[in-house]
């Protein structure tokens, strides 16, 4: 497998003084990684570091060995796509918001959508299963839904490396499914990479082919999630006491939570 | 029937109301002009039809086109700029920079010397503004847009108080022009005024579409915008620019116009969507039929005198608005 992105030793922050620091991971072609840690650990800012709303105070991060700083911002929104926790409510329709994707590829006088333009989206939004949508307003849609929208919309970007930030925290279980299954489904057929911010460890347990563990701005480990989902480390991340089996079916580790009360029935 | 279809019906329509307003713009009046008789009275130059069609109404229309039209897209860009429908040129403190700089004017009698130093006074006052509100919500090399607002809207504050205060130890005589400054008129004959308002309407609706796609981009908010390849930091800072310049030209030409850019551009977002490639012509299209409309009431409806077209704007504009925001879900949702 060949390294197709990679964070070098990234320093990165805000006015306000938090920072991630020397931050460096490897995205392999085709892999979907899952980035965990508590709140306030850096994720997001290491999110805005990539897509290249937060400058880099030190470090480089390499797209297929290409500097993505030199890049324009049209030419790195033909390569990396990004789905976040939000999404404006804007008054436009799911087909509008879908065709906003295809922006990167647009001509500088090119007044129309081009009929190709339309079937890329088309397609997608049939793959996302959002079709039937198409001509309802964006506000009118469910949370689950719109992050459907969303995900047609950065496919339509045809990207080679799809960044989600926390998309299924607010979504129900059935939804969280569907929506992670749809991106294994991408990441295994379209052989798109993915890296996404997951406040669920057994999802992330679950999906992901690698794991990169965050607190306080800094890489604790990565790896495979067996490797990086053990009772020391997420102990050691989260200050929480947990334990880690075997899902009976996938055999991928499960997290489970002890409450404060059974600690204290074990520990008696 | 698909997209393009809808935009070209959308646009014919607007070009057949406008065409019907200009119509009646020209034929009512003190004296009534019927509309087959117009290009008989265009050829005879003798005759007092001609002089009303060519000194007054010709030029009263053409302004209503330029300046509803000019006022209306500067609104519907600013709108989307700020992503706040409740945006328009007047909100960010241009009016009231302009109106200072015209009181000024009056009071210390720099338009005796010379007509042309009044709509000037606008102008500075006008560009003054938008230059203090533009370097003052910079911060870093970042436009905020919030700060932006808030500042336009302070600016406004003083700039009515320091007019106040002129008003308060100028002449009597001199808060007629004042007040009837402020208050709007399309009343203007000098021909090159006409000509280059007509001509900066158009060149600003052209340049507008370049900008079409990063405004439908900027719907989706200025991250987003930006990871779709849009610069949206420049994008904002160049149609602002453009759009206080616009409005500090229609203000220095024909006074103080409000709530075109608020209402039109908010009711034809109602109609035609928020697609920008639609939206900026029928916006442009929408404002000049609607400032004709309203001139065409202002000159009628105390006929032999003439209201203000400000506060026609104002009445009917501000209630369409109230009316617009206590109805149906459907149109609040998106205040």
């Amino acid at each position: 497998m060949n390294t197709l992105f990679s964070v070098n030793n990234v320093t990165c922050g805000y006015k306000s003084g938090f920072r991630i620091q020397g931050i460096s991971f490897g995205v392999e072609e085709g892999s979907f990684v899952g980035v965990v840690g508590r709140n306030g650990s850096g994720k997001t800012t290491l999110f805005r570091a990539i897509s290249g709303d937060l400058k880099l105070l030190s470090g480089n991060i390499l797209l297929q060995g290409e500097s993505i700083i030199s890049m324009s911002l049209r030419e790195r929104a033909r390569k990396i796509a990004i789905v976040s926790q939000f999404i404006e409510m804007s008054n436009i329709t799911a087909e509008e918001y879908v065709l906003m994707g295809r922006v990167p590829y647009r001509d500088k006088f090119q007044f129309m959508d081009k009929k190709e333009d339309v079937e890329i989206a088309h397609h997608y939004m049939n793959m996302t299963g959002i079709y039937h949508l198409r001509n309802s307003r964006m506000s009118e849609l469910s949370g689950g839904e719109q992050q459907m929208v969303a995900i047609a919309s950065a496919l339509s970007q045809q990207p080679i490396l799809l960044l989600l930030d926390e998309p299924t925290s607010h979504l129900d279980i059935t939804h969280q499914i569907r929506f992670m299954n749809l991106v294994e489904k991408l990441n295994q057929e379209l052989k798109l990479s993915v890296i996404m911010i997951i406040h669920d460890l057994n999802m992330a347990a679950e999906y992901c082919s690698s794991i990169v563990m965050m607190k306080n701005g800094q890489v604790i480990t990565q790896g495979s999630p067996e490797e990086v989902l053990t009772y020391q480390n997420i102990e050691a991340v989260y200050d929480t006491v947990v334990v880690v089996g075997k899902n009976p079916v996938s055999g991928k580790s499960v997290v489970f939570p002890v409450s404060q009360s059974n600690i204290n029935e074990v520990s008696r | 029937m698909n997209k393009s279809a809808h935009w070209i019906i959308y646009v014919a329509m607007l070009l057949a109301v406008l065409t019907v307003t200009v119509i009646v713009s020209l034929s009512v009046g003190e004296i009534s002009i019927p509309f087959k008789d117009i290009f008989d009275i265009m050829a005879d130059k003798e005759s007092m039809e001609y002089g009303i069609l060519a000194y007054i109404r010709i030029p009263r229309t053409l302004l209503g086109f330029a300046i509803g039209g000019s006022l209306s897209l500067a609104g519907a860009i600013l709108q989307g700029i700020y992503r706040n429908p409740l945006v328009e040129p007047y909100t960010l403190g241009i009016s009231g920079g302009a109106s200072l700089g015209v009181t000024f004017a009056i009071v210390t009698g720099l338009h005796l010397l010379n007509i042309m130093f009044l709509p000037l006074a606008g102008f500075v006052g006008s560009f003054t503004t938008i230059f203090l509100v533009y370097t003052l919500s910079l911060r870093k090399g970042v436009l905020s847009v919030n700060r932006m607002l808030l500042t336009g809207v302070m600016i406004s504050f003083i700039a009515s108080s320091m007019m106040m205060f002129l008003m308060s130890i100028t002449a009597v005589e001199n808060i007629h022009g004042i007040v009837f400054w402020t208050m709007g008129s399309l009343n203007e004959s000098n021909t090159t005024m006409i000509v280059s308002m007509i001509a900066i309407a158009l060149i600003s609706l052209v340049i507008s579409y370049l900008f079409a796609t990063p405004l439908n981009a900027l719907r989706l908010g200025e991250n987003k915008a930006r990871h779709l390849g849009i610069n949206s930091n420049i994008t904002i800072r160049i149609l602002f620019i453009i759009t206080s310049l616009l409005t500090g030209v229609c203000i220095a030409v024909a006074g103080i116009i409000g709530f075109v850019g608020l209402v039109i551009p908010h009711i034809t977002r109602l109609w035609v969507g928020s697609d920008y490639r639609i939206l900026l012509i029928t916006s442009f299209l929408s404002g000049s039929v609607f400032l004709i409309f309203c001139d065409i009431v202002a000159r009628t409806i105390i006929s032999p005198n003439e209201l203000p077209i400000g506060v026609i704007t104002g009445l009917i504009g501000g209630i369409a608005f109230i009316i617009l925001l206590s109805g149906s879900r459907k149109n609040s949702r998106i205040i």
